[in-house]
């Protein structure tokens, strides 16, 4: 199987889909000429011209809204969102219209849009470029929101969205573009509403989606090697819907669970995952569920500062620790 | 001080069978002490050096108290720290200082957890040493006891007594590592446990000793002295009071006719050569009532909280009076013994118990009381059910009446059996079947010797 970035593979999901369908089209800024910021749309616009990938001006709630009324007549925009930060200036197109058109109109119009960009932190953007915005999104019924980790799930969950009838809001990350994977040539999907087990393991699971899997993989590696404890890592991918299932069997054979997050701790996927888990795991958890977010705190630029405001390797054992009681004293 | 039964407030340490500084190894007896109800030995949990005592010979301490500290191999020996001070009567003891996790000194030096990292590697925090198995139950007296939901589950699934238990979690919370060697058969638990019945009408709970008022008594006549009450009698006080406040008592009462199993022990025992095996008449109602109990499982039941369990096992308590109080032993699985084996228990938990030999799990359990006072005399009298079971049965003495008999007076046997019984578990017309299947076994006694 090819080995390809995450930025290839989610052009070569849009590119596919653009030769399938037609109605495709992509939308944003510095998408064309200059090939998106990150380079995700990069050779797109000699490939599919100027009708098909459109630049746009800086006009976020513009752009948004003519996506969700080109939607709404039958086709299927894709929007760059240069990071999602900026999504807060469409913030009330998404919310308001997309995610409401469907019920509004009593099922005559649906929405299948998606809209696309990093999310999160981690590259010294500051606090008002660093926003991890799918408990936010998460919120609303009528979108989905998924995140992928791997460039096999970045290209098929990109499909799928392009697919699906609905608003989805697909959260990428500015330091996953790069990293590689096997990604299978032509088209695949991968469903939304299904996690994946990333590890399997028998002593504690770790839960997270995105680029906190990668931290995860790498946390449980260090608790096998030094402290012989084997975790399993489940990969949420997709926010909403939500795979419950999968987080509740595995924590019914690992009886403890740590959920791991770049947002904040206040009404976040963590408390979600937490909740989920006391309400169908109760008479299995041997420990209350940890949650290791983000500092309360607007995200600092100094990279020693943003370091410590996002989870660290350190912070998830130490958590690790408590749940599987090895913190005596602490 | 381990917690040996729900009754169980405090111990008395009677005497040190280690030294300090002397290596121990799991398993090994280390003190001995006193229960409210028996003399027992306790074993260290874990292999080390027992390099503190805590308690001096003689003292009483409540449960969860620590007694002593087992350190690593090698560690040094600590001078004895002056025991503890007696706590005062009743008092829930603080937060015990010396708690399980202190038990390795590695542990209690152990810096805590450092800090986030800030992305940096740092080297992870020291791992505790072995993780310090408590020597024994730490919860103090009236403490909550803390499990986790699984452990709860687990619990109940594997029918394990989690007060028994010592929990290594924050607080004291029992948590899976501490159960699961319950489960895998790596350690056994002594049986649910339950406490001796009072078999008189008990007077309600003992007051506290308190100080003698230096006062004459209201007739002008000098005040008694005061006494303390030993701890059997507190313990039972408290228990039958709690009983009596609980439970709605009921009370059914027959008699029995005694000729045929009269002639019947005469029969059997004049067969049997070894007086182990001679038969008592409480031996044929043990037997009688456990057939009987086969018939009215809701009367072999106990209660916990609004919670009714039903046995499938048939286990006879046995009241018998020892000095200073009384004790129930029981004899298990009692409808599936043969007489002969009856008696030879009987005997043998009854000489036991007299002489304080009894084991925790030969008298915390049961699933039905029996209660003779036959023997001093007394024709009738209604015991106090020994909770959580549902009935207990008072015996009365077999007494010479006259009968009338196809038309003419003649010398009877009788004897009055009276089951107490909790209302909220059975109604009377259930009792009263009940005794009149335990009496259709007395007066055919040959049915006992068939099952």
């Amino acid at each position: 199987m090819p080995v390809t970035t995450y930025r290839e593979a989610l052009r070569s999901a849009m590119a596919e889909e653009m030769e399938r369908d037609e109605s495709v089209v992509l939308i944003g800024e510095d998408i064309g000429v200059y090939g998106g910021t990150h380079l995700v749309t990069d050779g797109l616009l000699e490939r599919f011209g100027p009708k098909r990938v459109i630049d746009t001006p800086i006009s976020e709630g513009g752009f948004t809204g003519a996506a969700i009324g080109m939607a709404m007549m039958g086709m299927r925009p894709i929007v760059e969102m240069m990071t999602w930060n900026f999504s807060f200036q469409a913030a009330d197109q998404i919310i308001q219209n997309a995610a409401k058109i469907h019920y509004f109109s009593g099922g005559q119009a649906s929405v299948p849009l998606v809209i696309r960009g990093p999310n999160g932190g981690g590259v010294q953007l500051s606090a008002q470029h660093t926003h991890s915005l799918e408990g936010f999104y998460g919120h609303f019924p009528g979108l989905k929101v998924v995140s992928p980790v791997t460039p096999h799930d970045a290209k098929g969950m990109m499909i799928a969205a392009i697919r699906d009838p609905n608003p989805v809001i697909f959260l990428e990350a500015g330091a996953l573009y790069g990293t590689k994977g096997e990604v299978p040539e032509g088209e695949y999907t991968v469903p939304f509403g299904q996690a994946r087990i990333a590890r399997e393991g028998t002593d504690v699971t770790l839960i997270a989606y995105g680029r906190q899997v990668n931290l995860l993989l790498r946390v449980a590696e260090r608790l096998a090697n030094e402290e012989k404890i084997e975790a399993e890592v489940i990969d949420l991918r997709s926010i909403r819907p939500f795979d419950e299932k999968t987080i509740v069997e595995s924590v019914k054979k690992t009886n403890r669970a740590v959920v791991v997050q770049e947002q904040w701790r206040w009404f976040s996927v963590a408390s979600e995952v937490a909740a989920i888990l006391q309400e169908q795991a109760f008479d299995y958890l041997d420990a209350p569920v940890e949650r290791v977010s983000g500092a309360e705190v607007p995200a600092p630029y100094a990279r020693n500062l943003e370091q410590a405001a996002f989870p660290s390797e350190q912070q998830v054992i130490e958590a690790v620790r408590r749940v599987t009681y090895r913190a005596r004293g602490a | 001080m381990p917690k040996m039964g729900d009754a169980m407030e405090e111990g008395t340490l009677l005497r040190w069978l280690k030294n300090v500084g002397e290596e121990v190894s799991e398993g090994d007896p280390i003190a001995e002490i006193e229960t409210d109800k028996v003399t027992l030995e306790i074993e260290a949990t874990e292999s080390g050096v027992l390099t503190q005592t805590l308690v001096a010979e003689g003292q009483s301490v409540p449960i969860g108290t620590p007694i002593a500290v087992i350190g690593a191999p090698g560690e040094a020996v600590e001078a004895p720290a002056p025991a503890a001070a007696a706590p005062e009567n009743g008092n829930v003891p603080a937060q015990p200082e010396v708690s399980a996790e202190a038990e390795t000194t590695a542990v209690a030096s152990a810096p805590a957890a450092a800090p986030p990292a800030n992305g940096q590697e740092r080297a992870p925090v020291p791992a505790p040493a072995a993780p310090a198995e408590p020597a024994a139950v730490t919860r103090a007296p009236g403490e909550r006891l803390r499990a986790s939901p699984l452990v709860k589950r687990l619990a109940a699934e594997h029918g394990l007594n989690l007060e028994l238990i010592a929990g290594t979690g924050p607080g004291g919370r029992i948590v899976k590592d501490d159960v699961m060697p319950y489960i895998t058969g790596a350690k056994t638990l002594p049986a649910a446990p339950a406490a001796a019945p009072e078999t008189v009408a008990a007077p309600a709970a003992a007051p506290e000793a308190a100080p003698a008022p230096q006062v004459a008594a209201p007739s002008g006549r000098p005040a008694g002295q005061p006494r303390e009450l030993s701890r059997i009698r507190k313990t039972t006080g408290k228990r039958m009071a709690e009983s009596k406040a609980v439970i709605p008592h009921f009370y059914v009462t027959s008699e029995v006719d005694m000729d045929a199993a009269i002639a019947f022990r005469e029969q059997v025992n004049a067969q049997v050569q070894d007086d182990e095996s001679k038969v008592s008449f409480n031996d044929l109602i043990v037997k009688a009532a456990a057939l009987a109990l086969r018939e009215f499982p809701n009367l072999n039941t106990t209660m916990e909280g609004d919670t009714l369990y039903e046995h499938s096992n048939i286990d006879i308590n046995i009241a018998v009076a020892i000095e200073g109080g009384l004790i129930a032993p029981f004899i298990p699985d009692a409808d599936q013994k043969s007489l002969g084996t009856i008696a030879r228990t009987a005997k043998d938990l009854i000489r036991r118990a007299r002489e304080g030999g009894l084991q925790p799990h030969e008298y915390q359990g049961g699933t039905f009381t029996t209660s003779n006072l036959g023997m001093y005399d007394v024709e009738e009298f209604v015991a106090i059910i020994n909770p959580p079971q549902a009935a207990i049965l008072a015996i009365g003495s077999i007494t010479e009446t006259p009968v009338v008999k196809d038309g003419r007076v003649t010398v009877g046997h009788r004897m009055k059996l009276t089951l107490s019984c909790d209302h909220r578990i059975s109604d009377g017309a259930e009792a009263a079947r009940f005794l009149q299947a335990v009496k259709r076994y007395l007066q055919n006694p040959m049915l006992l010797a068939l099952s």
